[in-house]
């Protein structure tokens, strides 16, 4: 089973504005039914106001999709269109807790569902702009398409080139062989072939000059800041249960943390850890593991 | 409230008998089987009596063709990849569309290594022609494997004739029987089967065993070299334990075979007769009247699968999908899409597998749960109207693609 949070579950159980709105005045029909997933959002915009008076959807999907269709319709009801559009996917995901990685879809289908019926009011037609294929680095949720793409573009040539660029193959590596295969295939299309130890490209810097700063790597003084700054913004949710999360120390690629309160010991402190330690890995775009320790047990 | 498993062709739960059996060998009994000591002694008498045992439920005629892995996949890839050694001047295969993904992943991780794969395609039943299959039989194939009894559907293939044929054109055959064993008669010694894969934790023993039949005179290579265990075929320190409670777990199948084919049949038959009577647009997949005794699987139509399993869960019941969700990636059962299932029913199926640990009441209680959650999905589905599916639903909603 999916891990789905507590909000995702409840708007999966109990729907909010299911079915189809009377007197709508704009539909936007999203989805594929080969992958499973379609939704129909139906939305009464008042013509004065441009507001969304009322907003419901149907959905052919999973638990997911039904969630995040349902939270979508809460989210935009009583805002004007203008400010609808500007809800992203991350809002729908986050509005719902976060959703696995492989389910992020279902939130990007939602903000489609949207852009689609704001086109169908305006009399515009609203046009896909964007194509997904199978997930390959499930860490930070990078699909094939992306990673074909991004070869092409730059003419990558190895894994880490692919890493470097997308993200994807950073965290816990084992996509690696299925990031060889698309390199290999996007490389055979241009005749040339996959070599395994061939340079990354570019050049990287050699080994026995200290490499300086670049926009893709963090010092680790910036490293530090921004680890504590995903630390500083999951701290006020756990407050908010009583509970608390210190930053005790950064030792390579481990995160060790101190839970307080009644996140201590508390059923959901790996739920909590692991959310945390998504949020690291995307901030910082390597792969991260956090460690509950005791505050006395570090640096003694 | 406690919860009604009927999603046994997944994993089944470890039958008492078999686990007290199981408990000695890791506490008293931790000897190694290979050792000359008493400690190790007992060990080892222990693994030949479970190998009679297993022996005993294949009807296999020595107990040397019997050989322990660590789970069916272990065995699947060991039959496959020895054939390919033995013969090396054959570069094909034969297999079907609809086996499981560790004979798939397998074969078409060969053909990136030049293995030319021959994939016998199914009818909207699950059915192989076997016509089909007589035609790509030649001395250039190494071996053919192919499912007793497919996991999705519960379909049986002939596999008993198929090795036959394969005998008559000089190609070895494996059949991976993880669902079949324990739920058909299976009697080898009196067929032309060369392999066949069986897992533990599908008859009631514990995850983590396997076993591969290996008809006596079939050339092997081992997979796994670097012991004399299991007379040199699989190296390794024996999972004694597993083991014991595999041979204890086959007996049990054996005596219960009769029971699986009787009464949890008719279970299963009223569970089917139950759930059609009250869901309209809902069908049974695959071969109905050639198919596993406690397997069931059905189509609702217009619903995807993971939300009727997360509404079923809700309910204490717990089954299987061959929804893309379920998996997580973008394509439904490879089995439902072999029989051409439309994607708007494909993407409903449910499974449902049972044991000879469900009761009557577990039935009735399935049969009351269903008919409510199909409704409640089917409301919210953009392909259904007030009061069934919208007439030409296709068309009516025919979203883009996003």
């Amino acid at each position: 089973m999916w891990d789905y949070s507590e909000t995702v579950k409840d708007h999966f159980y109990n729907p909010r504005n299911a079915g189809s709105v009377d007197a709508a005045n704009a539909t936007g029909d999203v989805g594929s039914i080969s992958c499973g997933d379609a939704l129909r959002l139906q939305l009464k915009v008042n013509p004065e106001t441009e507001v969304i008076e009322d907003a419901g959807f149907q959905t052919f999907g999973c638990g997911s999709a039904i969630a995040s269709s349902s939270a979508l319709t809460e989210i935009i009801k009583g805002m004007t269109l203008d400010q609808a559009l500007k809800v992203t996917n991350q809002d729908i995901a986050d509005y719902l807790d976060g959703l696995p990685p492989e389910k992020m879809h279902c939130s990007v289908m939602g903000r489609e569902a949207l852009q689609a019926a704001v086109a169908d009011y305006r009399g515009e037609t609203w046009k896909d702009d964007h194509e997904e294929g199978q997930l390959i680095c499930k860490c930070f949720a990078i699909d094939a398409v992306m990673i074909e793409d991004t070869i092409r573009a730059n003419n990558l040539r190895t894994v880490e080139d692919v890493t470097n660029y997308t993200k994807a193959g950073g965290g816990c590596s084992s996509c690696h062989e299925g990031i060889e295969e698309i390199l290999a295939k996007v490389l055979a299309e241009q005749g040339m072939e996959f070599d395994p130890e061939a340079n990354s490209w570019p050049t990287p810097i050699p080994t026995e000059t200290i490499p300086a700063p670049t926009a893709g790597k963090l010092t680790n003084l910036q490293r530090i800041k921004k680890i504590e700054d995903v630390i500083d913004q999951v701290r006020p949710a756990l407050q908010a249960d009583r509970g608390d999360i210190e930053l005790i120390d950064v030792q390579g690629n481990q995160v060790l943390v101190h839970l307080v309160g009644a996140c201590s010991g508390c059923q959901m402190a790996g739920m909590t850890l692991g959310g945390v330690q998504q949020q690291l890995m995307e901030a910082l775009g390597e792969f991260i593991h956090v460690v509950p320790v005791q505050r006395k047990a570090v640096g003694g | 409230m406690t919860g009604i498993y009927l999603d046994n062709n997944a994993t089944t739960q470890v039958a008492s008998e078999v686990l007290n059996a199981m408990l000695p060998y890791f506490t008293e009994q931790f000897g190694n089987p290979s050792s000359l000591h008493q400690f190790g002694n007992k060990v080892g008498f222990a693994i030949k009596t479970a190998r009679e045992q297993v022996q005993s439920l294949l009807g296999a005629e020595l107990d040397s063709e019997i050989i322990f892995t660590s789970c069916g996949t272990e065995s699947d890839s060991t039959a496959i990849l020895s054939a390919l050694k033995a013969y090396p001047k054959r570069k094909e295969i034969i297999t079907t569309t609809v086996e499981h993904p560790a004979i798939l992943e397998l074969c078409k991780s060969l053909e990136k290594d030049d293995y030319t794969v021959h994939y016998l395609k199914v009818d909207g039943k699950g059915r192989l022609n076997l016509d089909d299959y007589r035609k790509v039989l030649s001395p250039q194939v190494a071996i053919v494997s192919v499912m007793w009894a497919n996991n999705e559907t519960g379909t049986l293939f002939p596999v008993e004739r198929m090795a036959e044929m394969a005998h008559e054109a000089g190609v070895l055959f494996h059949t991976d029987a993880v669902q079949a064993v324990g739920k058909v008669p299976i009697d080898l010694k009196a067929s032309k089967i060369d392999m066949l894969s069986l897992s533990g934790h599908k008859l009631h023993a514990p995850k983590g065993i396997g076993v591969l039949y290996l008809k006596r005179g079939t050339r092997f290579r081992p997979l796994l070299r670097g012991g004399h265990q299991e007379r040199g075929r699989r190296a390794g320190t024996e999972n004694a334990a597993a083991i014991v409670g595999l041979g204890v777990a086959c007996e049990l199948a054996g005596r219960h075979l009769g029971y699986e084919n009787s009464t949890v049949m008719r279970l299963r038959d009223r569970l089917q007769d139950g759930i059609l009577a009250a869901v309209p647009n809902a069908f049974v997949t695959g071969d109905v009247l050639n198919r596993l005794p406690n397997t069931l699987n059905i189509a609702f139509e217009y619903i995807e699968g993971e939300a009727i399993l997360m509404l079923l869960n809700k309910e204490g019941i717990a089954a299987s999908s061959g929804s893309a969700c379920t998996s997580g990636s973008l394509e439904p059962s490879h089995v439902m899409r072999a029989m051409n299932i439309p994607f708007t029913a494909a993407h409903g199926t449910v499974r449902f597998s049972l044991s000879r640990y469900n009761t009557p009441e577990e039935i009735e209680r399935v049969i009351a749960a269903v008919p409510g959650i199909v409704a409640k999905l089917r409301k919210l589905s953009p392909y259904w109207g007030d009061n069934g599916p919208l007439e030409n639903p296709e068309a009516m909603f025919a979203p883009a693609y996003a």
